[in-house]
Parts: structure tokens; C-alpha cells; sequence
């Protein structure tokens, strides 16, 4: 194959709030847009531990379903000024991530038919080579989750470890790094 | 089309340059690493989109992380600059790069960092640019410091420069580090050994530049970093 040889990951270290995390990269969206929803999660390692020092990011849809990207080239749904569907945060001392967003619509499947609302995460953290690389769905969208057809990829049992649960007035959505519980990774 | 692939197999059939998630000589990874096989993401409009960041975001200083700071931090001054490339060798413009860094004496501004080496109040050790049409960015820092860690008996961090990148999609966002040409550290640093191709490890290493140093001011150091993708062929059904 010519071209290139691809620049290797290199774990985020512990260290990484000097230069990646702020208290503005967490909200996707306003805190008082009318529509705001808040997505929490604890990172747990393979003892059951909280991971006090790990970052979580997100990539998603607007709410019509569309991309703030040029490949995305679907002018007929509107794109709202300012939003950039990525959000971005550490966790804390108790392992505990939030981010502040709204809940994107359907996106497009390859080969026709919709893809459930989702949103993708990447965690990084000391002790992780690479990103770990996860879709979040959603618990009220039943019947698009059941015909999802990355969700359908995912080895039954551990399809319920990509559904967020309600949590008050959140969403919960709770990463385990490793054992039995573990969530269901993706490779890229 | 085959959906579960384990963690540590080339998706794309080459030899992969990223290191495994596990990787027991660093022992962070022990707990961290997943057990179960991972599920090959097919490339889905989500996957082709990814984080857009122009120059917007970014303020003019942002590049300098000498200037960040009523005086000037101790240590010895560098510029760090390079290409950031696609694997077809096509410049990335407009995407955002970031760094963080230990200061000359190898401690991080952060709480976390407990070694007893100084901290330089004018020295942050963040920094923010965004490619130019060439896919060019550049720094001006100072050289960070090695730094003890507790991995194992006496171990030490090769001096290094933490770099984040988005690339123009999903898939093309990589966190590294880049290191320093000559490091005696870099035999014995399990995460960069961790890399187990030897060529693609070397990639993650600087080359002193002559013409990259600006003359009685700053030594050079080169580095071109390789994104993933364009995205090969989305998933057909």
C-alpha cells in the first residue's frame, strides 16, 4: 500500500485538565435551552472502582438528525448557528462525567432506513492506549432501538450496557471498563 | 461481513500502529482494559462526520505557551512544528491541535502531579492552534522534563509533548504523544514500547530541525503527524 503510515495513540496520561478539559466543553447546548437534557455517567474499572481520571467525549446529531459537518450535505434540515454536536469532560473524584446536550434526531443508515438516535462516545483516561470508542441510545426510542442496525451488531446480552436508564431528571449513562458488566466497545 | 473482531487485530488488515489496549508492562492498563471482544463499527454518517473546530476557537497567543504568562518560563525554548496528514498524504487544514505539557523541570501544572520538582508560575503548559492550508501547525514552547512515575521501581517518562487532534472525521481522532530524538528514556518506557511495530513507534518521535530554530532564540524540532482515513467503504446492507 503507498502513503502513509499512520501517527500511533499515546495514552491521554493523567494530566490531560491542563490542556483539554474546561467548564465550557461539556455543554453541547445551553443549560437553559428549552430543550436541554443532561447526560451523567460513572467510568468503573475492572474492580469496581470509579476512574477518577478519565475524559469522555461525544459526537452527535442535532435534533432534526443532522451533522454539523460537510459531509453531511443534507440542506433540507436545518443546522442551528453555534451548534457543534461535541461535547467534552472529565470525571471526577467520584468517577462522574456530565454533559449537558439535546437529544439528536434519527441519522441515516448505510444502504436506506434510519439509524436510531444515538450518540457516540469516546473515553480516554490514563491506563487506555487507545480511546475506548461506545454509542449511548436512548431508553424511549423502543422500537428504533430494536431495529438498529449497529445496536444489532452487538451481542444481545450486552446491547442493554448501550442504553442509557433515567436518572431524575437525566440520563445515566454508566461505563464499565472491564468484567462482567463490561459495555460493549466498538473498533473503528 | 464479520462483526466481532478482537481489540488486538487490524480492522483494515495491516499491521495496526495503535498498541493493544492490554499492555500488562504498563500497569495502568490492567484494570482498564477491555476483556470482552470488541464489535467493528461500521462507518455510518456518524462516523464520517466528526468534530468541525476552525479558527474561531482559538486566540492569536494560543500557539505560544511562552507568552501565556507576565514573564517568561524557565527552560529551554523550542519550536515544534509540522504537517498533519491524511494516510494518503493530503494536507488536514483548519483542524484543531492541542497540547499539554510538564514544564523544563517535569512537573505538570495539574494537582494530581506530586513530584518534587518546581513549578514555574509562568509556565501553564497548554497550548492551542488550528492547521493552516498546508496542514501546518506550530508551537513555541520550552522542552519539557522527564519524570518519575510509579509503574514500576525507578521508572521514568521520556520527555514528551501530549498532542490531540480531530482530523475531519469521527474516526480520525487521535490523542499522542511526541517524543524527543536520542532519549536514553525511550527503551525503557513501556508506553512508548508499548507501540509494538518498531517503524510505526519511531513515528512518534521528533528529528531535530537546523532550519526550524530561530537563530540565538529556540531550537527546532520537526514532527508530521498521520490521521486516519479518508473513511474507506461504508457499510453496505
Amino acid at each position: 500500500m503507498s502513503g502513509r503510515g499512520r501517527t500511533p495513540s499515546q495514552t491521554v496520561g493523567p494530566y490531560f485538565a491542563v490542556g483539554l478539559t474546561n467548564e465550557r466543553w461539556p455543554q453541547v447546548v445551553s443549560r437553559d435551552h428549552p430543550r436541554a437534557i443532561r447526560i451523567r455517567g460513572r467510568i468503573v474499572d475492572g474492580a469496581g472502582d470509579p476512574v477518577p481520571d478519565a475524559m469522555v467525549e461525544i459526537w452527535q446529531a442535532n435534533e432534526h438528525g443532522r451533522y454539523a459537518h460537510p459531509a453531511d450535505a443534507r440542506e433540507e434540515l436545518p443546522l442551528e448557528e453555534g451548534f457543534t454536536g461535541f461535547g467534552r469532560c472529565g470525571t471526577d473524584g467520584d468517577g462522574e462525567f456530565e454533559l449537558v446536550t439535546v437529544k439528536p434526531g434519527p441519522v441515516p443508515a448505510p444502504g436506506g432506513g434510519m439509524q436510531a438516535p444515538h450518540v457516540e462516545v469516546s473515553v480516554f483516561a490514563r491506563g487506555l492506549l487507545k480511546r475506548l470508542v461506545t454509542r449511548m441510545y436512548f431508553p424511549d426510542e423502543e422500537g428504533a432501538n430494536a431495529v438498529d442496525p449497529v445496536l444489532a451488531l452487538v451481542p444481545a446480552e450486552e446491547r442493554p450496557t448501550l442504553v442509557a436508564v433515567p436518572d431524575g431528571d437525566a440520563l445515566r449513562f454508566d461505563i464499565h471498563l472491564q468484567g462482567d458488566r463490561q459495555t460493549a466497545f466498538f473498533a473503528l | 461481513m464479520s462483526t466481532i473482531s478482537h481489540g488486538e487485530a487490524a480492522p483494515r488488515g495491516e499491521l495496526d500502529p495503535d498498541p493493544p489496549y492490554d499492555y500488562p508492562d504498563y500497569v495502568g492498563t490492567r484494570l482498564r482494559h477491555p476483556t470482552r471482544p470488541l464489535v467493528t463499527l461500521p462507518e455510518t454518517l456518524t462516523e464520517l462526520t466528526g468534530p468541525v473546530y476552525g479558527h474561531e476557537s482559538v486566540g492569536e497567543l494560543d500557539h505560544d505557551l511562552t507568552r501565556q504568562a507576565p514573564g517568561e518560563p524557565l527552560g529551554e525554548r523550542i519550536i515544534v512544528s509540522g504537517r498533519v496528514l491524511d494516510e494518503a498524504g493530503r494536507p488536514v487544514r483548519d483542524t484543531l491541535v492541542e497540547i499539554w505539557q510538564a514544564n523544563a523541570a517535569g512537573r505538570y501544572a495539574h494537582e494530581v502531579d506530586r513530584h518534587p520538582a518546581p513549578l514555574d508560575p509562568n509556565f501553564h503548559g497548554a497550548g492551542r492552534c488550528v492547521t493552516d492550508r498546508e496542514g501546518r501547525y506550530r508551537f513555541v514552547t520550552v522542552k519539557p522534563g522527564s519524570y518519575p512515575w510509579r509503574n514500576h521501581p525507578n521508572a521514568w517518562r521520556p520527555a514528551h509533548i501530549h498532542f490531540s487532534l480531530f482530523g475531519r472525521a469521527f474516526s480520525s481522532r487521535l490523542v499522542t504523544q511526541m517524543y524527543f530524538p536520542g532519549d536514553p528514556l525511550l527503551a525503557f518506557d513501556p508506553i512508548f514500547q508499548s507501540v509494538r511495530d518498531p517503524k510505526a513507534r519511531e513515528r512518534l518521535v521528533s528529528r531535530f530541525d537546523l532550519d526550524l530554530t530561530e537563530p540565538e532564540w529556540a531550537l527546532g524540532f520537526a514532527w508530521d503527524i498521520v490521521l486516519r482515513g479518508p473513511a474507506s467503504t461504508p457499510m453496505e446492507t
